[in-house]
């Protein structure tokens, strides 16, 4: 449960803009008829991604208007689901995985570099509003672990020092490929995968199983 | 060790094609017109001989799970919900078949649906997995357009619709009632059972709820026959699964293996080791962070499977592997899941809501010593009354894992104590 507040300073007016009303109405598509308030989750969404990141309270009442909720449920959502940001973010939304397997690997090292280097703690915004962090609980890539997920990407296997290079390149705008930092290719051993290993030339194609069928 | 070709996802990896092209090669969608041509019951009747049981936690038949959904359908339709809230900890297989092989959840998604009569499959994916439900899309986009969904499925003659949605960051919304409420546009909070989901489900509509995993590998199953399934593993333990191992192992991974598999060979052939060797191993937690984690001692000749942890009071769970080694400071590493249950619990139940808070200051107390030897009790007292008295199960999985800290480290957890207590009395001598 977030203990997530509004935000002092709000915007008057929120309007999707044109674009976006258009994948709305598909996006309500998708649900029966009535059933409009399913769509509640992918609008605050689309909100979020239009308006920097955060949610005023403006489009919280804009998505009660279109799905015909009343506001009060919206800002429920919006304040439940740890997702919604409800005051502004950095243009780097660092997310530091803490829970036992990303702490087992070293996450403190993590959180100690981004603190060491931009001097942040939790919950707190770089002066030059670059970076917000905030830490959370299981990303789900924990044989990637430690993870950080900045903004929709995640950076997996980190330690201090290549979490330092990836803050740099952050800060330098320069593009790092989301994924395993340390040249992994995804969740197999990194000494070489112990399995599948036999179907790499058939694309992955398990050898006529349907003719040994009846 | 499993052969390749018993494995189901060949691209677990990501090495190949994600795509609906890479994916027929793998043998997706090759003759699913013949299966639909079995009846539901049908369909259902063979994957209960393959014994398959939900990949999500619970190990629940999967058959017998969709044969409880009404045998016709009337005013209400029925929906099938596949439960990709991936957020357990330690576990990590659903985001690989979802990225990877996204094409074998999509034809699940339609039989799985066929058999329990359903018109549609909502797919939820958490928030988070922003790149996996891209991929996703796209593979139900190409089936949309290939006409292997939507209306006369595969040329069945069977209408069926696949909707992906995407979660925004709630561990309990992996509870199914909890899932049902989110997709209903409402804030994750479990419902009172009975009513089930397939009497009453998704906007009242029958519904079965199953997790990626159970749903992507029932296409294969049917291809390859039930019998083949049933034949690897051990009796009412069968098939194939996906294990995460993570934590301190030398090669954290994926792998699916042969249920049954001995820990130690999942640990040594598959992640390379404990750091350190096997006799550094202090425990592991074998199903993810809800389930009781074992020592060492019952590590080293522990089969993974359900009833074979079940015996030992621990659970397979997700089969997400969670190693220790003698470096762990265990009673942090437990606190540390007591705050994740906190921070999770959806405030409904009184029992969860105060009492994971409250387990959780212990637990840290507990870490540093601060605390009373009289306080170990009260706490295994609390987790036994938080425990089954609440209306879903993060109650238990929260005290779940301090229970089998103190069954199994108790002396370490007094230790701490004591040697604390000690601590400030020489401090007071030497002052």
């Amino acid at each position: 449960m977030s203990g997530n507040e509004l935000a002092i300073n709000q915007p008057e007016k929120f309007e999707f803009s044109g674009e976006n009303q258009k994948v709305i109405e598909t996006i309500i598509a998708k649900y029966p008829t009535g059933r409009q308030a399913s769509a509640v989750i992918p609008l605050l969404d689309i909100a979020q991604r239009q308006h920097d990141n955060w949610l005023p309270k403006a489009a919280i009442e804009k998505v009660a208007d279109i799905l015909e909720m009343a506001p009060i449920r919206v800002l429920e959502v919006a304040t439940f689901y740890t997702m919604f940001n409800l005051k502004p973010v950095g243009k780097y939304f660092l997310q530091v995985c803490k829970t036992t397997p990303c702490w087992l690997r070293g996450s403190d090292d993590v959180l100690k570099c981004i603190g060491d280097k931009l001097k942040i703690s939790n919950g707190e915004t770089s002066d030059d509003g670059n970076f917000t962090l905030l830490e959370v609980e299981c990303l789900g890539a924990c044989v990637n672990a430690p993870i950080i997920q900045v903004n929709d990407d995640f950076y997996e296997d980190l330690n201090y020092e290549n979490t330092s290079l990836l803050l740099d390149n952050l800060r330098d705008g320069k593009p790092t490929k989301p994924g395993s930092v340390i040249g992994r290719n995804q969740s197999e051993n990194i000494d070489g995968a112990t399995t599948l290993t036999t179907l790499r030339d058939t694309e992955g194609a398990v050898p006529d199983f349907l003719k040994t069928e009846t | 060790m499993l052969k390749d070709e018993d494995r189901i996802f060949t691209n677990l990896y990501g090495w190949f094609d994600g795509g609906l092209a890479g994916a027929r090669k793998r043998g997706d969608w090759s003759n699913t017109k013949e299966l639909l041509k079995n009846s539901p019951d049908e369909i259902v009747e063979l994957v209960k001989a393959s014994g398959l049981r939900g990949r999500g936690g619970a190990g629940f038949s999967t058959g017998l799970k969709w044969s409880f959904m009404p045998k016709e359908v009337t005013d209400r339709p029925h929906y099938l919900i596949v439960n990709a809230d991936e957020s357990e900890p330690g576990t990590c297989k659903d985001r690989e078949i979802m990225r990877n092989d996204p094409h074998k959840l999509v034809e699940g998604c339609l039989i799985g649906g066929y058999a329990i009569r359903a018109c549609a499959a909502f797919i939820y994916i958490r928030g988070e997995f922003y790149n996996e439900a891209q991929k996703l899309q796209a593979a139900i986009d190409e089936a949309y357009d290939a006409g292997l969904i939507g209306k006369n499925a595969c040329g069945s003659g069977y209408d069926f619709d696949v909707i992906l949605h995407r979660g925004a960051g709630a561990y309990i919304c992996g509870e199914e009632t909890a899932l049902l409420e989110s997709l209903e546009g409402k804030k994750g909070q479990p419902r009172l059972k009975p009513p089930f989901p397939a009497a009453s489900g998704l906007y009242g509509c029958p519904s079965t709820v199953n997790n990626v995993e159970s749903i992507a590998v029932v296409p294969t199953i049917l291809r390859r026959g039930p019998e083949w399934f049933a034949g690897l593993g051990r009796e009412k333990n069968v098939g194939t699964k996906l294990f995460c191992i993570s934590g301190h192992v030398n090669n954290p991974c994926n792998v699916e293996e042969e249920m049954g598999i001995p820990l130690k060979d999942l640990i040594e052939k598959h992640a390379g080791g404990v750091i350190g060797g096997w006799d550094n191993l202090l425990a592991v937690i074998p199903g993810g962070s809800s389930v009781r984690c074992i020592p060492k001692s019952i590590c080293d000749d522990i089969l993974m499977d359900f009833d074979s942890l079940m015996a030992v009071k621990s659970g397979l769970g997700t089969a997400a592997v969670i190693v220790m080694n003698k470096q762990t400071d265990i009673i942090k590493a437990i606190a540390r899941l007591s705050y994740f249950y906190k921070h999770e619990s959806c405030g409904q139940c009184t029992p969860c809501r105060e009492g994971t808070g409250w387990m959780w200051r212990v637990m840290e107390r507990l870490a540093t010593g601060e605390a009373e030897l009289e306080e170990i009790d009260a706490l295994e007292k609390v987790t036994k009354q938080i425990e089954g008295h609440t209306i879903c199960a993060l109650g238990d999985a929260a005290a779940w894992p301090i229970q089998g800290l103190l069954t199994h480290f108790r002396d370490e957890v007094e230790d701490r104590i004591r040697s604390r207590k000690k601590g400030l009395v020489e401090l007071q001598a030497a002052e």
